[in-house]
């Protein structure tokens, strides 16, 4: 039986193992010196056990006694957290090592998230998905902190883990509720303990959950800590910040409302709906007056959140496979752009004012044309990924009956278009005027060229994510 | 499986994307190349055209030369044209060389310049050849993009506020017609033009937010539908954008906005809201023909008032497509024959019209009307052409403009004698402001300074005219060679649309 539990947890064992054998083994040798060499194999750690995951992964089982479940909707997030995670570690590398904060911490706290958020997706019960998300929490915390010299940096790491701290509260309080009034806190028995009449206590659990949960993908009303978080820590941890956890966060939602809620869908949809719709526009509406490109990508996730959050909220299978492909789509558009972010340096200083990318186009004619496809892709423009994303989460409500949402939805994204717009009008038809140059390695050079190029020709048929996306949803209502 | 009209649709992509990868530099050689490059893929292109309209059989009125794929998410990538769609493509696909003939001057980043203007021919043509919802939207949304991109960075003084105008007012009323795409997949099952043009959508009327709605579920996707293509037409009095986004946009760009760009929402009403929802349709036919009246009268009079040619230009372009979506809601075949027809004809003459504008704009580098005056004594060649061309936007006999304004005005009359009486005012009124701006531009002594020293239309700029009335004249002595195309399957639409609409409310 051990043994069996064993196998099914292996890839999150391996991946813990590595980076209990490199703290060790850093902590003991070269310490920062190793630096280098630790980021690369953690990345390269990481991008094995995702096509591990990826490949060697069939069927669906559980382990501890349902405490984890493996099924292909866990591989599926567990394969885009981990690729998101190991490409921010690679982009991120010579960032940090100009700015002086290569240290030997931050690859294996990256790691130590992953694994947590790993655990999270595999979740079959109310501890378990605590257990994850802590794990995940605590090492973000750290890592938003992790330029201890800069006051900013040091402040979004108090912010977040206050915040997050109360959020966690939230939902270990919801969490009680709900082990009060079902009477079990393992999804499969809520699922079939919670199907017609639900006791008040118990709805109230729900929310309170929900409401903790939405901290973690940042949905308004619960966004606040987002942008001056992102704009905070270093860019490096903003990427991964706007990566690996929203998608771990969010498929933690779609396993919580779908495995242990699924036989009450009409009492959680209406309040994923209202998140949406918040987010959606606050996201729209707040990221029009900002001037610093990583808050404006801040408010740009949360309006991104509340589309992904409109998938679920049809409470649909469909909505589910809307959910993730919108989810992959985002994370990887998120990826080349903060490629492209972290490139950006005047005086060899790093530069985050939008206005510096005046004139852009001219400097680095190809980067700027790169940087025009993420920003209409992430605008929702086709035929660019990003509308397919759009295309499937509106689908899903349409289909659901809830055509509001989708009307509001688009609105928001009309409204949205304009911050993208700017951006491409600072790079495009800006006054002439000394801007930010572009320094870019390799390593980002190919993730911006490669997720353009990806955006463009995904249109012909997604890179097969489509039927990787039918079978994880399948897998979550079955 | 047929595969010209993806031929014809992406070479000029193709191209567009050579010139991106692999020629380099911005020396005059590389410039030389790209616009060679790009009149060769849009010649190539229009070549191509020309065998699908050889092929292509009038008295067959369902789709030819059709190509279908599945594609992901259900969606097909499906091709095709039929007696509505054929002549865009022609137009589009004529007056592409002659656009990229007439920007050979500009001097700015010429390789942007082109590739801008090759992706934007492949996305307008995908637009008429779409028969896929999705595919259709992907196209007709995509072209916004490079055409910000014209506007924005070649355009003039404010060019920023009118490309961010352009941008977001079309891209409003577009989202909303996806929300009715997706609703459609939704209700039918399936995306296929030809499939939900016989698709009967639910008119029993149904309670939203309190309010009953008549035509139910058909009414909703008619006005998701109507708001993106009245934009995009532009109608009053949504119109306001295309004033600022032609004064700002370069000849070329300009030339393309009012020739092929305006067709897109003329053409769409001809392929989804008339014959996928007739009946609400039929219950907004007069609210459009209002809508349509106050266009040609007010935009008319605004156009009187106008110091800046393009900004004439631009709203006599409102005036003229205010006709087309008269003829096209008579729906009788006279009316929507005179609307098509009307739009083709708009789009060879409001090209030349732009193109007239931007041969004396090269040279004096402003569009005052005031700036100019007795242009006749040094520019003989030009106040001909420009007679001309007025003379056709004026709707002269035996011009292009005349047959489309006549049979929109016929077709009008037999369903609303007093819009038709309203539009036919606004046959003056064209005349006044056309004939006021040529005498303003053209006669009278020449005294200002500037022009006493400019010269006549070079050879390059002769060619680039000829073509166009060369056509503008066939169509007006000899409409046959257009409704000989059309007819056929107009009046295989306009019977599906009156079978369709319920007896009692006809």
């Amino acid at each position: 039986m051990l043994s069996q539990d064993i196998a099914t947890v292996l890839p999150e064992l391996v991946l813990a193992i590595y980076t209990m054998l490199a703290l060790l083994l850093a902590v003991y040798t070269g310490k920062d010196g190793l630096t280098q060499l630790v980021t690369w194999a953690t990345a390269a750690v990481m991008v094995a056990v995702a096509l591990w995951v990826a490949v060697a992964g069939a069927g669906s089982q559980t382990a501890f006694g349902g405490l984890f479940v493996d099924d292909a909707f866990a591989r599926f997030a567990k394969v885009v957290i981990l690729l998101a995670g190991a490409s921010v570690l690679l982009i991120s590398e010579g960032y940090m090592a100009k700015r002086g904060l290569a240290r030997f911490e931050y690859p294996l706290l990256i790691a130590l998230a992953t694994i947590g958020m790993m655990a999270m997706v595999s979740a079959g019960d109310l501890m378990a998905l605590y257990m994850g998300l802590e794990l995940q929490s605590l090492a973000l915390y750290v890592v938003a902190a992790m330029d201890r010299d800069s006051k900013t940096s040091t402040e979004a790491g108090l912010k977040y883990f206050v915040l997050g701290a109360l959020s966690s509260g939230l939902l270990l309080y919801g969490a009680s509720l709900v082990y009060g009034y079902a009477g079990t806190t393992s999804f499969a028995g809520i699922l079939s303990l919670v199907q017609h009449d639900v006791p008040v206590g118990l709805l109230f659990g729900l929310v309170f959950m929900l409401a903790g949960l939405a901290f973690k993908i940042s949905a308004a009303p619960f966004h606040m800590w987002t942008p001056d978080v992102y704009e905070g820590a270093p860019t490096p941890i903003t990427a991964f910040f706007a990566t690996a956890p929203k998608i771990a966060a969010m498929a933690l939602i779609a396993r919580l409302v779908h495995g242990a809620f699924g036989g009450i869908t009409p009492q959680w949809t209406q309040v994923l709906a209202a998140l949406s719709v918040v987010s959606m526009f606050v996201g729209a509406l707040a990221a029009i007056g900002q001037k610093d490109i990583k808050r404006l990508m801040a408010y740009s996730s949360i309006a991104h959140m509340g589309f992904a959050l409109m998938g679920m909220a049809s409470g649909t299978v469909f909505g589910v496979q809307a959910m993730l492909v919108y989810m992959a789509i985002y994370v990887t558009m998120n990826l080349g752009t903060f490629a492209f972010i972290l490139s950006l340096e005047m005086d060899g200083k790093p530069v985050t004012d939008i206005a510096l990318l005046n004139q852009f186009s001219k400097r680095e004619p190809l980067k700027a044309l790169a940087v025009l496809v993420l920003m209409f892709s992430l605008a929702g423009v086709p035929p660019m990924l990003g509308f397919f994303g759009k295309f499937y989460v509106l689908k899903a409500a349409v289909d659901a009956g809830m055509g509001w949402l989708a009307t509001a939805g688009v609105v928001a994204s009309v409204i949205g278009a304009f911050y993208y717009l700017r951006i491409v009008y600072f790079m495009y038809f800006g006054a002439e005027q000394a801007g930010a140059d572009s320094k870019m390695a390799p390593i980002q050079w190919l993730a911006l060229m490669g997720v353009a190029v990806v955006m463009l020709a995904g249109v012909i048929n997604f890179f097969g994510l489509e039927p990787a996306a039918i079978a994880a949803a399948a897998s979550l209502a079955g | 499986m047929n595969t010209l009209i993806s031929l014809i649709t992406f070479v000029p992509a193709v191209a567009a994307a050579i010139m991106a990868l692999f020629l380099r530099g911005n020396d005059p050689a590389a410039q030389r190349n790209a616009k060679w490059l790009a009149l060769f893929a849009t010649v190539v292109s229009f070549a191509l055209s020309l065998v699908l309209l050889k092929g292509f059989d009038p008295a067959n009125t369902g789709f030819q030369f059709v190509e279908d794929r599945p594609w992901i998410m259900g969606l097909h990538y499906k091709m095709g044209v039929d007696g509505i769609s054929i002549l865009f493509v022609m137009l589009t696909t004529f007056l592409m060389p002659i656009t990229i003939a007439s920007c050979w001057n500009v001097q700015t980043r010429v390789k942007d310049y082109m590739i801008a203007f090759l992706l934007l021919e492949t996305l307008m043509l995908g637009v008429f050849t779409a028969l896929d919802l999705v595919l259709f939207y992907l196209f007709f949304e995509a072209g916004l993009i490079p055409m910000f991109l014209i506007i924005g960075i070649w355009g003039g003084v404010n060019r920023i506020y009118a490309a961010f105008k352009f941008f977001l007012y079309t891209f409003l009323g577009s989202v909303l017609m996806l929300v009715a795409m997706v609703a459609m997949y939704h209700a039918a099952g399936t995306t296929d033009i030809p499939t939900l043009m016989t698709y009967q959508f639910s008119h029993e009327p149904m309670v939203a937010l309190g309010m009953t709605i008549t035509g139910g579920l058909q009414t909703l996707l008619f006005l998701a539908f109507f708001a993106s293509f009245a934009v995009k037409m532009p109608m009053w009095p949504v119109h306001t954008w295309l004033p600022d986004a032609h004064v700002q946009a370069p000849t070329a760009g300009s030339v393309v906005l009012a020739a092929i760009l305006l067709k897109m929402g003329g053409y769409g009403f001809l392929r989804f809201s008339m014959p996928m929802f007739p009946v609400a349709a039929h219950l907004w036919t007069p609210v459009v023909f209002w809508m349509s009246a106050i266009a040609i009268v007010y935009t008319s009079l605004v156009a009187l008032v106008q110091t800046d040619m393009k900004k004439l230009v631009a709203y006599s372009s409102v005036a003229h497509m205010g006709y087309v979506t008269l003829g096209i809601f008579a729906m009788n075949a006279q009316g929507v024959d005179g609307a098509i027809f009307q739009m083709l004809s708009h789009g060879f003459i409001s090209g030349a019209m732009f193109l007239c504008v931007g041969v004396i704009y090269d040279r004096m580098h402003t569009r005052e009307i005031d700036a100019y005056g007795g242009l006749v004594n040094r520019m003989p060649a030009y106040a001909l052409v420009f007679m001309f061309f007025t003379m056709a936007n004026v709707g002269l006999p035996g011009t292009s403009g005349f047959v489309g304004e006549f049979l929109t005005l016929m077709g009008v009359f037999q369903v609303n004698t007093w819009v038709a009486a309203v539009a036919t005012s606004g046959v003056i009124l064209s005349a006044a402001y056309g004939l006021w701006l040529y005498r303003r531009v053209v006669f009278g002594a020449l005294v200002k300074e500037g022009l006493k020293t400019i010269t006549d239309m070079t050879r390059r700029e002769r060619a680039i005219f000829a073509p166009l009335i060369i056509m503008t004249l066939l169509l007006g002595v000899y409409p046959k060679v257009v409704t000989d195309i059309i007819d056929p399957s107009v009046q295989a639409m306009v019977a599906n649309y009156a079978a369709a609409i319920p007896p009692a409310s006809n």
